[in-house]
């Protein structure tokens, strides 16, 4: 479904990717697993058009994807999660919700895709007047992860779902990546909470250095001793 | 209590036509971060192009908005494609610096071909005067303080209750997350300095039967709006339109009790203790002025 090919990718003058290569299969949970600075985030900002790539390609369902703009990325399929939520802090959790059904192939199915994501986030139904920024992180993230479903992906990226939450807002977390998983969306997901993900995952890839180290099933890599000692703290 | 009365009227008369001329700069700045110096000039033109659709067509000026306003909406679409997009990788202050060559480059433009005469639209019965209680105003100014009311609740109304208007603001809190609910962040740009400029035409049009115009029209405006662009707390509508009223009414004010030479003084003085007490002006907050840098 989606696949990087000898990606180098960058800010500016500093390469974070170097030739990497991966690949998602349609109905799969895919993770990238890694240390801080490894290039787990730009790898997904590179995938979604926010930073140029510089070499190899992209494709996505057989159609080259390399040079889309941002948000052409978005109305083929595919959606990020950003790492920080990123919400529209000054408008309603409604709102946000709304701009996330933008996308044209999603409007048409707004009133049940809102149905189903307020049934997967009761809290954030309770919420939905309120201004995004008076919300708890851990309603933030349900509030990103409701507006990215919103456009109905066909692949949906997670940079970091976990990151500075408490750890019972986690295993929530993680939860509705599996339920998402399940109803059919294909998922990519980054993250350094490595023992969660890999527990939710099909498959992972292992990037150090902006390179892919290592891959296999997410089952086989928790018993890797690499991988134990080195992101496992075993 | 005439006086006063009459005094208050004149000045929010006054603040309505400042805020006309103010909301597509704060709008244009609040979502695309760019500065436009050549805000005025976008008047200056709107106003040359009624005086000369009004005069060569024999229409009433107000006639003139079903051409002015889609001109002007066009050309703000022109200018941040072709000149403000390509610099959009640069450093803000070339975007900056284009805005204030535009803005010379326009007027030097008019200079050339209209010289530096004053053009007077024709006033259609709009500089006939309305008994207000104990005020006398113009039948034209009423029209503007009307039009900037349903001009700033039509923007407000478009803003929040429009899918373009959500992706517009969408785009202004967080770029980033803009692109990535598929929102074409150029576009969004675009459209806004499109809006803002067709805010600017139509206070053009509605000035031209009680103003002349030259050349030079735009910059005695501008000053004023940038005033009240950053005392209505940088990028807020409704904030522009509050601190054009109490311009207008400091303006009002002080050209009676210290003389018109005097006035300006009066409205900058205030301006500075607003800077210097409440630099994020009198209707924006901190928070809100270090996301729009």
């Amino acid at each position: 479904m989606l696949q990087l090919n000898n990606v180098t990718s960058g800010y500016g003058a500093t390469t974070i990717l170097h030739d990497l290569s991966l690949e998602v299969k349609e109905g799969e949970v895919v993770t990238i697993v890694g240390g801080n600075g490894a290039g787990k985030t730009t790898t997904l900002r590179t995938v979604s058009g926010l930073i140029e790539t510089t070499s190899g390609s992209i494709t996505f369902e057989g159609e080259d994807i390399t040079h889309l703009p941002a948000h052409q990325v978005v109305d083929r399929g595919i959606t990020l999660i950003p790492e920080a939520r990123q919400l529209f802090s000054e408008m309603s959790v409604l709102e946000n919700i709304q701009m996330g059904a933008y996308r044209t192939a999603a409007k048409s199915q707004y009133n049940q895709r809102l149905e189903e994501v307020l049934t997967l986030f009761p809290r954030v139904k309770e919420r939905l007047q309120q201004r995004a920024e008076s919300l708890s992180g851990g309603e933030q993230q349900m509030v990103a992860i409701a507006r990215g479903m919103m456009a109905c992906p066909k692949l949906l990226m997670f940079d970091e779902p976990s990151l500075g939450l408490a750890p019972i807002v986690v295993s929530q977390v993680f939860e509705v990546v599996k339920q998402i998983a399940k109803s059919g969306t294909t998922v990519l997901i980054v993250e350094q909470n490595v023992n969660q993900t890999l527990k939710v995952a099909d498959r992972a890839y292992v990037i150090e250095n902006g390179k892919i180290v290592m891959n296999g099933q997410a089952q086989e890599l928790m018993g890797d001793d690499h991988i134990r000692k080195a992101y496992l703290g075993i | 209590m005439d006086l006063l009365f009459s005094l208050v009227i004149n000045g929010l008369m006054l603040g309505s036509l400042y805020a006309m001329v103010s909301v597509g700069l704060t709008l244009i700045f609040g979502i695309t971060k760019v500065i436009n110096f050549a805000h005025g000039e976008f008047m200056m033109i709107g106003m040359m192009l009624t005086y000369i659709i009004t005069t060569y067509l024999g229409i009433h000026p107000y006639l003139t908005l079903v051409f002015v306003v889609p001109l002007l909406f066009l050309l703000g679409i022109v200018v941040q494609k072709y000149l403000i997009e390509p610099l959009k990788d640069s450093d803000e202050h070339i975007q900056i610096f284009a805005t204030v060559g535009l803005s010379i480059a326009m007027i030097n433009l008019v200079l050339m071909l209209a010289g530096s005469n004053n053009f007077n639209t024709p006033s259609s019965g709009l500089r006939e005067t309305l008994g207000l209680g104990a005020a006398t105003v113009l039948t034209g100014q009423v029209v503007i303080m009307l039009c900037s009311i349903f001009m700033v609740g039509g923007l407000h109304l478009f803003l929040t209750k429009t899918q373009m208007g959500r992706a517009i603001r969408a785009t202004a809190q967080n770029r980033n997350a803009a692109q990535l609910m598929g929102i074409n962040v150029s576009r969004i740009n675009m459209v806004t300095f499109g809006i803002g400029i067709a805010c600017v035409g139509i206070a053009a049009v509605l000035l031209s039967p009680l103003y002349p115009v030259n050349a030079q029209t735009g910059q005695s405006f501008v000053l004023i709006a940038f005033v009240i662009v950053v005392m209505g707390g940088l990028g807020s509508i409704a904030g522009a339109f509050y601190a054009a009223l109490i311009i207008g009414l400091v303006d009002a004010f002080a050209g009676f009790y210290l003389g018109s030479s005097l006035k300006d003084v009066a409205v900058f003085g205030i301006f500075l203790l607003v800077l210097i007490f409440r630099p994020s002006g009198l209707f924006g907050n901190a928070r809100k002025l270090a996301h729009v840098s």
